[in-house]
Formats: C-alpha cells, sequence, structure tokens
C-alpha cells in the first residue's frame, strides 16, 4: 500500500504577523514556521495504516520554498519512507486549483492507492486543494474525516466523516481515493532520536516548478487587521489582577450580567 | 442567472441556505440579474414549494434516485448537468461542511475553483472584492476573482441574515438529471453520544482554550463557572485532548451558543470557534497575546496571564454574591 501525505509549510500559530508596507502579504523573512496542524494529523493516520496493514510506504509530497524542507525532514524522522518537494519560491500566491494542477502532475506517476492531506491550511485556509487534485486525478474523496477504520480490506476503507452539530456518518471507498483528515483524529508521535538520524538517509525528491497558468485563479489584493466589529474595553492596563476587579464591577454594574 | 444550493437532509432545509439566499439576492442586484435556486434529491417532500415562496426566478428540483442521500459524487454530477443547462454567472453556497465536500469538485469540473468561506463582500469600481480570514482569523485578505464565468462564492455561516431573503412567487421546474457511478457508500448518519449537558441553555458559559494549558488547570475555570452559576465549556484542542467531553465542545463542530455572559479564557478566538459563540450577548476574553483574534469580538478584554485574572475574579464575585 503507497500513501501519498501532503503537508504544509505554515507560519506559526502564535506568530506576530507583520503586514507588508504594499499589503501584499505578511513579511515573511523572520517568521517562526510549523507544518500545518491537520497535515500533522494526515501523516499519523497514514503511519497508523501502514503499521496496520504491516506493510507499505508513506511518501510525503510539500509544495513550498526551500524552507518547507524541514516540514518533509520532520514527516521523515517521524516514520515517512521518502519525500518529494516541489519548490516553488512564492507559495501564498498559488490559488488551491493550481496546487492541485502541481501536485497532481508530480504524483500521478506515483500510483498512490491513497492520499491523504489535512482539512485546510493554517495560514490561506482555502480547503480544497485535496478535493479539486481527486477530481483532477479522477479518484473519489471525503473530506474531514475523523476516523479511519484500519481493518477494512485491502482495496478498500472505510471512514468516518464529521458532519455539523455532533453528526458523523461513516463511508466505504474502493481504492484509490483521497481522504482530508480533521486535527485531534489521534495523538501524534514524536520523532525518535533513531527516527531523526535515520531520516537523514532518506530520500528527499526536489522538482522546481512555477505556477502553471490558471485564467480563473482568485487573487488576493490586499491582507490587513480584521476591522473590528465591536468596540472592545481593555481592562487593567496589563495588570491583569486589576483587569479582573475592574471587569467583575462592569459586568455588574455596566453590562448587568452577573 | 446565479444559483443557489438549497441544503438539506431529507427534504428539511438547513437553515443557513437562506443565508446564501439572502446573498445570491445582493449580488443579482449588484449585477442586475436574476436567482433560482436548485434542490438536489431524489423526493423534495414539499422543499420545494417552501423555496418557491423566496423571490427567485425558479426553484429547479434536480432529481436522480441516486441522490436519496448526499455523496459527493451524486452531488457533483446533478450540479455540473444544472451548471450546463442554466449557464449561470455566479453560483452561490453557505460554507457548510457537506458543501466544502462537494463544491470545489463541481468547480474543478468547469476548471476553476470556490472562492470560498466569504464574510463580506463590496462593489469597487463595478468590480466585487470579496473579504475572506486568513491565518485563523489574524487578518483579512480582500480577494478578486479572475477569468470567465461561471464564478463559484461560498459565504460563512452568520456572513447574511437568512431572514432577509426577500419573499416572492417562484415557478418550481422539476428536471431529471442523470448521475453516474457513485463511487462511494454510505451508511446512516449517527450521533457519538447523547449529550448530558446542553450549552444551548445556558445563560453564562466559560470556556477555555489551550492557553489554559494542562488538564488539572480547568478546576480554576469550573470555581469561576461555580460562583458564576454557569456551564464550562472548551474550544476544540481541549475537547481532541480529551481534557473535557466533546459536548462541551463550542464552535462549528461542536454547539452553537448565544449565552448572556460568554467568558473566554485561553482562547484565541479561530474562526471555527467564534462562529459557535459570536451572538453572546457579552463577550469576556482572558489572554496573553494582544493580537489574539478573540479581542475583535470582545465587549471586556484583558491583556495577561489567566492563572492571574481568574482567581482575583473568583473572589471579586464571591464578595459581590456575599
Amino acid at each position: 500500500m503507497k500513501i501519498v501525505v501532503l503537508m504544509k509549510q505554515v507560519v506559526n500559530k502564535d506568530a506576530v504577523l507583520r503586514i507588508k508596507a504594499d499589503c501584499s502579504w505578511i513579511e515573511e523573512s523572520d517568521v517562526a514556521l510549523q507544518t500545518s496542524e491537520s497535515d500533522g494529523y494526515a501523516l499519523e493516520e497514514a503511519l497508523r495504516l501502514r503499521e496496520a496493514k504491516g506493510q507499505g510506504e508513506v511518501v510525503v509530497c510539500s509544495v513550498g520554498t526551500h524552507a518547507a524542507k524541514s516540514v518533509i525532514k520532520d514527516a521523515l524522522a517521524r516514520g515517512a519512507n521518502r519525500g518529494i518537494h516541489i519548490i516553488n519560491n512564492e507559495p501564498h500566491k498559488l490559488s488551491p486549483y493550481q496546487t492541485a494542477k502541481m501536485i497532481a502532475e508530480v504524483i500521478k506517476g506515483e500510483n498512490p492507492d491513497l492520499i491523504f492531506t489535512g482539512l485546510q491550511s493554517d495560514d490561506l485556509g482555502y480547503g480544497q486543494t485535496g478535493v479539486i487534485l481527486a477530481e483532477l486525478l479522477g479518484i473519489p474523496h471525503a473530506t474531514i474525516v475523523i476516523e479511519i477504520d484500519r481493518s477494512s480490506l485491502s482495496d478498500t476503507l472505510r471512514v468516518k466523516r464529521e458532519l455539523e452539530s455532533g453528526w458523523y456518518q461513516w463511508f466505504n471507498y474502493r481504492l484509490p481515493a483521497l481522504f482530508t483528515i480533521q486535527s485531534g483524529i489521534s495523538q501524534i508521535r514524536y520523532a525518535s532520536l533513531k527516527g531523526i538520524m535515520e531520516a537523514k538517509k532518506k530520500e528527499i525528491k526536489e522538482i522546481v516548478m512555477d505556477a502553471p497558468a490558471f485564467s480563473s485563479a482568485q487573487k488576493i489584493q490586499k491582507v490587513y487587521l480584521p476591522v473590528k466589529t465591536k468596540q472592545t474595553q481593555i481592562l487593567g492596563n496589563g495588570d491583569a489582577k486589576r483587569g479582573a476587579v475592574e471587569l467583575v464591577e462592569k459586568l455588574k454594574n455596566e453590562a448587568r450580567v452577573i | 442567472m446565479i444559483l443557489v444550493f438549497i441544503e438539506h437532509k431529507d427534504g428539511v432545509l438547513n437553515k443557513t441556505s437562506l443565508e446564501a439566499i439572502t446573498a445570491a439576492q445582493a449580488i443579482a442586484k449588484d449585477i442586475n440579474d436574476r436567482v433560482s435556486a436548485v434542490i438536489p434529491c431524489d423526493d423534495d417532500k414539499g422543499l420545494a414549494q417552501e423555496i418557491a415562496n423566496y423571490d427567485l426566478e425558479k426553484v429547479i428540483v434536480a432529481t436522480n434516485p441516486k441522490l436519496n442521500v448526499y455523496t459527493p459524487d451524486g452531488y457533483a454530477d446533478a450540479w455540473a448537468e444544472i451548471i450546463k443547462r442554466e449557464k449561470p454567472q455566479y453560483v452561490v453556497m453557505s460554507h457548510t461542511y457537506q458543501v466544502r465536500d462537494f463544491a470545489p469538485k463541481v468547480a474543478a469540473r468547469f476548471d476553476r475553483e470556490v472562492l470560498a468561506d466569504v464574510i463580506r463582500y463590496r462593489k469597487e469600481e463595478g468590480k466585487f472584492v470579496f473579504t475572506r480570514r486568513i491565518f485563523l482569523g489574524k487578518l483579512d485578505a480582500d480577494v478578486v476573482l479572475q477569468g470567465e464565468a461561471p464564478y463559484f462564492v461560498t459565504f460563512q455561516s452568520g456572513a447574511f441574515r437568512p431572514d432577509k431573503a426577500e419573499k416572492g412567487s417562484a415557478k418550481i421546474e422539476k428536471v431529471e438529471v442523470n448521475v453516474s457511478e457513485i463511487r462511494m457508500s454510505p451508511e446512516e448518519p449517527f450521533q457519538e453520544t447523547k449529550s448530558e449537558v446542553d450549552l444551548t441553555k445556558s445563560e453564562i458559559i466559560v470556556a477555555v482554550g489551550r492557553g489554559i494549558k494542562s488538564q488539572e488547570n480547568i478546576a480554576l475555570a469550573q470555581q469561576l463557572a461555580d460562583v458564576l452559576g454557569g456551564d464550562l465549556a472548551a474550544s476544540r484542542p481541549i475537547c481532541d485532548a480529551e481534557w473535557l467531553p466533546i459536548d462541551r465542545q463550542i464552535g462549528s463542530s461542536g454547539q452553537t451558543v448565544a449565552p448572556k455572559l460568554y467568558i473566554a479564557l485561553g482562547i484565541s478566538g479561530a474562526i471555527q470557534h467564534v462562529v459557535g459563540m459570536k451572538n453572546s450577548q457579552v463577550i469576556v476574553a482572558i489572554n496573553k497575546d494582544p493580537e489574539a483574534p478573540i479581542f475583535d469580538i470582545a465587549d471586556y478584554g484583558i491583556v495577561g496571564d489567566l492563572f492571574d485574572a481568574v482567581p482575583v475574579m473568583i473572589e471579586e464575585i464571591k464578595k459581590l454574591k456575599g
């Protein structure tokens, strides 16, 4: 069984974002980076499925700058078998269709049984690269998968989708298929020291690729801090204890909710 | 023509589709066009009649026995046929879990993608500029569409009001659509566990996020909830870590609440959480990060350590209640 896992490098969740002077994007030069959260779960699910089957290969694929190599190396240290790095210097300019097209071209020849990816990235959050890729490859898909039945027979897979308001639904798929994985599906493993050492010997194929022409791409004109819809009273002026005293007073006498 | 998707389960309307109708009607006014609704189904069970009471050109009931339950393959085939027939300028949908599952697939069939999860739009020099939230709610992005119609746009829940959908009288048109092979077989939908608490009925909610740091610290939030006579809730990461059961989860994958008072402790305010609580009457946010998006929707905020603030709050409230 061959599983391709698509992983994206994004800015760190807690990073303070600075907007470029021309408002075209954020300053990326000195910002901390990490793997998009749900992509980490997609990898974990692939590794667990390979282990349950007792055989197979997990191939990590990432589209990104040279820095994105760290996402692949980290995945290899956790147990992925090899990596494919599609190098593009301005990945934030890629629309989801363009990204899907680039990945489709590269992994067509891999003929994977399964493709896993996170349900949406923590930066642009398009949430559709996986679905478009499935359509381009002509394979079925499911999004927002929250559980995988690892006892499924070899050419089928039973997956649980999360619906809204606490509802769920199992679907049965014949492989090949693509699934987008929800965060929290399982506990993510840490890379062991042995894993980190072994990762150094694992193959990472590099492919430099420009954005494919696509006339219907959505285009970001500018980015900015959200316009506040509410007047927020910040209390305590940095002193949380004083803020707490003021807050209780306001909730009692101004908002009158306690 | 503008097409709007009517989502339903066995003919029972998903109310967010009314928001989509409002959005589609607004776009139609701006480009001087008309809206038609599309209901993919086997049997609409009277839903078409309900939707025909809105100001629409027509309600298209796209039927096929294979559309008796939702599958992405079935819905993609139905939509592809209707779009080829109607040649719409825009296809408008609410950004629900179901739409996220099939809309990009439909768009890809037309060599398009979806402009997804839009929170508002405006017209600027004759062109639409759409706004999306990015970086988990930290920033907004103005986005424009390029290329030729059809354009696929989905709106975030709450972007338009369901009660603003204009009433009227539309004709109903039944279209038998072709659906080819369905490559996935769905089982019956189910609810995981019966909820122990009904947070939708709570008047005061104290919710914890990643900032609570450990399971032991949840006791502190529980104390605050107790002195307020409120209920404890959480953002997704807390329930994922099983520090609190899933029935305490607020947000798109959990409960949607609107209490009198919502106190968010160590919650950054990712969109997925915010959609579940933004209609609360009074929102309090306590967070170390002054840039946390939760402050954008808060009435009162404390920038600082919740472990400093909460014990003081508990004492002050105890004094009040004496």
